[in-house]
């Protein structure tokens, strides 16, 4: 690996008596795509936020592009570019101005962010609305707006907090794409999320946290082979009776998982597991194979679900 | 793919932060500038419509009761330096109030221009700046006005439009420190219209001396930055008879406001920022 971009050791942050981020190390590659994927409360906006040079950390070592945000944060933070999980576009300005001055914060000449705003326009899919005012935006045209805000001092690192949360499918579609070319083009991407989706489309490699610590490292695919099997069969016995029919079925596929409304049955094969479960005598209502996904992953190491 | 090198990296970042460092806060200003658009015509208005509506309510109807004026100079020469200063006033105290709370929440610039280069103590100067200029070209405006109507016989006259100004920041910065730390709205900005801003108006010895007050009150005048605003405003326009110590106390008095108000602003926009 080439020296990393990013480097954390450690790296604490507590509110009070409250350890939001607690000694968590993790390093990201130039080029890489990097995803913190956990539940709400995980500590993943207030990692983002001491890795955007914003959030004094508490304790721990954090390195960005060779330099302590300690000691250097204007100068970090004029190679990232942010995506916050809140936007904080200008209401009070039109789309295109939101760019203009923006791209002046970073003491560009204000000919070059007029040429790269209309470049990001595009990109963003906005020209034709660039005259709009930001209120009269959908969800998705503000967080594209955002990326091309982020986009407009050419950044080594975008830091990406929830890019699609609260999107409709479409939404994420447009916007999932438009990551994609950008990490085709080389930049660094760092992004959280609590979609297991996003993760598994953008990530690379990726950290599960969870209360503040990492749980576990590794490609999408890495981490569903080492944390579950290959594929996963749902069946309901209707809510009274999965608890029941889960003791009957111990023994089939390599581990269950009794949730509330439906039991996992973590298998190689899916299919051949339903047949040992029919073989019992049990009848599920409903049954489905899929194959496994991150979000067999999370609940294997917590216990809980992504998505509460 | 990627040909640079870390080093090049810490090397482009050290030379991206410079610029950002010296004029971070005009960046700001010219943002707050450009913002003004959405506004001009309410701002024009403030500006060029509340002192002719004052002027002539108070100036010359008010004047009317008042014929032997106030000292030795009439009616309208007395409140006109008054009447300045408090459109400095309304202006800053505008800006530095929903403003400032806005941007931490409604509309959260604050925090997208501290994911910049640019930090909240540029922030604050920024914001600041811009300020400034609106109060300045409001009591530029003000003061043609009251030339026009003849209630600036003093030569150094013109000089009032930078105590004006002055006199508007160091309150403005003082409304600033309070509503940088607002977390809910729960009408503390009808409070501190109601219990700061109009007593200041009334107290101040804007309609009348502050000494015809009953003496337990005229504390309230040497505490309030208006006073001291309007006192220097009278001075310079109509060369109101003053020591020359008490002059430059008033300028002292704003100045020293300004600053210990634009520090403790600057401080809690950063705590507030970077938590
Ligand atoms: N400024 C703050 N003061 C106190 N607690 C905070 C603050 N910011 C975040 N927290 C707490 O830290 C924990 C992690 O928050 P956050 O980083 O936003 O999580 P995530 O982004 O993963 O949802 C949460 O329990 C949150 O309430
Ligand atoms: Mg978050």
């Amino acid at each position: 690996m080439s020296q990393p971009v990013i480097s954390a050791r450690q790296l604490t942050k507590t509110y009070g008596d409250f350890t939001a981020v607690a000694g968590i190390d993790f390093e990201v590659a130039p080029g890489e795509s990097f995803g913190l994927l956990g539940p709400n409360g995980a500590g993943k906006s207030t990692t983002m936020r001491m890795v955007g040079a914003v959030s004094t950390r508490t304790s721990g070592e954090l390195n960005i592009l060779g330099l302590d945000p300690n000691d250097h944060g204007p100068d970090i933070r004029s190679q990232l570019g942010v995506v916050p999980q809140q936007d904080n576009l200008d209401q009070e300005l039109r789309v295109r101005d939101n760019l203009l001055v923006y791209g002046r914060y970073f003491g560009l000449p204000r000919r070059l962010v007029a040429e790269r705003a209309d470049a990001l326009l595009e990109f963003a899919q906005l020209t034709d609305r660039k005259k709009a005012k930001v209120d009269d935006l959908s969800g998705g045209m503000k967080r594209r707006l955002t990326i091309a805000r982020a986009l407009i001092n050419e950044p080594r690192i975008l830091l990406l907090d929830e890019p699609t949360t609260g999107l409709d499918p479409q939404a994420r579609h447009i916007l999932w794409d438009r990551l994609f070319r950008l990490k085709e083009q080389g930049t660094t991407l760092v992004l959280t999320t609590h979609y297991m989706d996003e993760a598994e489309q953008l990530c690379d490699r990726l950290v599960v946290v969870d209360k503040g610590s990492i749980m576990a490292e590794g490609s999408p695919a890495s981490l569903i082979r080492e944390y579950s099997s290959r594929e996963v069969l749902e069946v309901r016995f209707g809510s009274d009776k999965n608890a029941e029919a889960a003791e009957r079925m111990a023994g089939v596929g390599d581990r269950l998982e009794v949730l509330p409304d439906r039991i996992l049955v973590y298998s190689e094969n899916g299919e051949a597991a339903l047949e040992r479960i029919t073989s019992l005598g049990l009848e599920p209502i409903t049954s489905l194979v899929r194959r496994s996904s991150l979000e067999d992953v999370f609940l294997r190491l917590t216990g809980r679900s992504l998505i509460e | 793919m990627t040909t640079t090198t870390v080093r090049d990296d810490t090397a482009r970042a050290l030379a991206g932060g410079e610029a950002p460092r010296r004029w971070g806060a005009w960046y700001i200003a010219e943002h707050r500038i450009r913002a003004m658009k959405g506004y001009a015509g309410d701002a024009l208005f403030q500006s060029f419509g509340n002192p002719l509506i004052y002027l002539f309510a108070l100036g010359v109807g008010l004047a009317s009761l008042v014929p032997q004026g106030v000292g030795d100079v009439s009616y309208l020469q007395f409140v006109a330096p008054a009447l300045m200063a408090t459109a400095a006033m309304t202006v800053t105290a505008n800006e530095t109030s929903y403003p400032i709370m806005m941007g931490f929440k409604w509309n959260p610039i604050f925090y997208g221009m501290n994911a910049s280069p640019i930090t909240g103590g540029q922030i604050v100067s920024g914001m600041m700046i811009h300020i400034a200029l609106r109060a300045f070209v409001t009591v530029a405006i003000y003061f043609g006005i009251i030339v026009l109507f003849g209630a600036v016989p003093s030569a150094l006259g013109w000089l009032s439009i930078g105590t004006a100004t002055l006199t508007g920041m160091a309150i403005g910065v003082l409304i600033s420190t309070y509503t940088s730390t607002i977390e809910e709205d729960r009408g503390q900005m009808a409070m501190l219209q109601r219990f700061g801003i109009m007593p200041l108006f009334l107290f101040s010895g804007t309609f009348f001396p502050l000494e015809q007050l009953p003496v337990w009150l005229q504390p309230i005048g040497w505490i309030s930055p208006l006073w001291h605003g309007t006192e220097i405003g009278r001075v310079l326009t109509y060369g109101a008879a003053e020591p020359l110590w008490l002059t430059v106390t008033h300028v002292g008095y704003l100045a020293t406001l300004f600053i210990v108000g634009l520090w403790a602003t600057r401080k809690h926009f950063v705590r507030r920022l970077n938590k």
